[in-house]
């Protein structure tokens, strides 16, 4: 379980996030969503620890990650798994590498007992015979079930996901988004995914926050979107004729 | 004061680079590579700059000695000098910082652009010493035996030339560039090589690290990479030639 509480971050004086207080709850699929420039990615960002925040709090489990130094953050990281936006898969290693990478840098085990995680990843993200492969060889649906199968390899506590589905087809961001669903209930991970996708939030949100201009401005199930009668929420999810149609029905 | 701004960042992050690597096995795999990539991957290039400015200084040498009572073995001298002092740790230093400082700038620049490096930070590797480190020291290595190559290569360039051409005698030539020698003149080489190779890994480097935007930023950091890294490197070969030779 991760807890923000207050947490604010300015940039050269210019507020990007301004007292969000939530709690995101282990073996649950937490949306953040919210337009472009709301925050979403510079929460992320503040939550794995790559920028650190003004005020506030962070809570893995209830014990402080914000105010750490980075020898004391540690621990909590290699408990984490991130797939970014563009699955930043290191260039110049192979598929089998980038998976083993941090297997390789945390663990102990040996070259067999890594190859077999690395297959058992791979296979659990519905890749097979890609081992030798170069992430310049790997279409987008690819790098990013690779980066889910990097994330997921070292066995984290809390998996994170920058926009996984930005820029793939409909057919694979459902795919994407299942085997997050599937690898947090099986795993029992705090998963939090930031998304524009609102298939994402239909499909697999068992909490969704909504960040508007920096600030919480709704929380809530996927139940409770659908009836919600808040104005930047129903502006921001029914922009299009078809989900306006849905929201009729 | 924005160059004081980038000097204390500089230091920072050469400071967070030098802290004690996670794991020596990788930063060996990492030298490795780097070893191959900066001394096989830049001999050709400094193996035909040092024979043609070999040969050019020789001949050049040649046309400007017109005084009939200065012998023709002043050639070797002023060859062997010229290359060993100047030329090999200078120029290919200049040379090596537009090979490697520009490669070095946009594969780090590329790596922070496409959040490879924020991948990095977050399994909690430190990415400076990880990305950086290898490369410092594999550079340290390599380049003085680059340079003592290219040191070879050019005398032999003025030999070839010389000779080819018939302003000079072969023996002339090789009377000439043992005349004389100062074995100090090779250290100080060397030691301006090492210095030189520091400068432009991790100016490169720093370049790199810090790119913010995409594929124009990461261009302007190759760019600015090999700029800053021949400016600190003339700079530097003043100041050590003004501290030790003088």
């Amino acid at each position: 379980m991760i807890d923000l509480k207050n947490i604010s971050k300015s940039f050269n004086g210019r507020v990007i996030l301004e007292n969000v207080t939530s709690s995101f709850e282990k073996g649950h699929v937490n949306l953040v969503i919210g337009g472009s420039g709301s925050g979403k990615t510079v929460m992320m960002k503040c939550m794995v620890g790559l920028v650190d925040i003004d005020e506030g709090e962070i809570l893995y489990d209830g014990k402080p990650f914000s105010g750490l130094s980075r020898k004391e953050r540690k621990p909590f990281r290699q408990e984490i798994g991130m797939v970014f936006q563009g699955g930043a898969l290191f260039d110049s290693l192979t598929v089998e590498q980038n998976v083993m990478f941090p297997l390789n840098m945390f663990t102990r085990l040996s070259l067999e007992e890594k190859k077999e995680r690395v297959n058992f990843c791979l296979k659990r993200v519905n890749l097979e015979n890609v081992n030798n492969l170069g992430p310049s060889e790997l279409s987008g649906g690819m790098k990013k079930r690779v980066a889910i199968a990097r994330a997921i390899a070292p066995n984290p506590n809390y998996l994170f996901c920058d926009e996984p589905n930005s820029g793939l087809d409909p057919r694979t961001s459902i795919v994407i988004d299942n085997l997050i669903k599937e690898i947090t209930e099986e795993f029992s991970i705090t998963t939090i995914v930031n998304t524009h996708d609102m298939n994402s939030v239909m499909e697999i949100g068992d909490k969704i926050l909504f960040l508007f201009e920096g600030k919480k401005w709704w929380e809530g199930s996927v139940d409770d979107i659908l009836r919600t009668d808040n104005k930047e929420i129903n502006d921001f999810i029914f922009a299009s004729k078809l989900a306006k149609a849905i929201k009729k029905v | 004061m924005n160059w004081l701004f980038h000097l204390g960042r500089y230091w920072i992050f050469m400071k967070e680079m030098i802290i004690k690597p996670e794991k020596f096995s990788i930063y060996w795999k990492q030298f490795v590579r780097e070893l191959d990539n900066f001394g096989f991957g830049s001999l050709g290039i400094v193996a035909l700059t040092s024979v043609f400015m070999g040969a050019v200084i020789t001949i050049q040498t040649v046309y400007n000695l017109v005084n009939p009572l200065v012998p023709l073995e002043a050639v070797g001298i002023v060859a062997r000098d010229s290359i060993i002092l100047e030329f090999s740790p200078t120029m290919m230093s200049l040379v090596l910082a537009g090979k490697i400082g520009s490669s070095i700038a946009s594969e780090i620049g590329t790596m922070r652009v496409t959040e490879q490096i924020d991948a990095l930070e977050i399994m909690g590797i430190n990415s400076s010493a990880y990305l950086v480190l290898p490369k410092v020291m594999a550079a340290l290595a390599i380049f003085p035996f680059v340079v003592i190559i290219s040191m070879f290569l050019g005398i032999f360039g003025g030999w070839v030339a010389g000779t080819a051409a018939g302003v000079i005698s072969s023996s002339e030539y090789i009377m000439g560039i043992q005349d004389s020698f100062v074995p100090f003149n090779v250290v100080f080489a060397l030691i301006k090589t090492i210095t030189f190779s520091l400068i432009i890994t991790t100016v490169s480097a720093y370049q790199g690290y810090h790119t913010q935007g995409g594929a124009l930023e990461v261009g302007k950091s190759s760019t600015n990479a090999v700029v800053y890294s021949s400016i600190l490197i003339l700079i530097f070969d003043y100041i050590l030639t003004q501290l030790i030779l003088t």
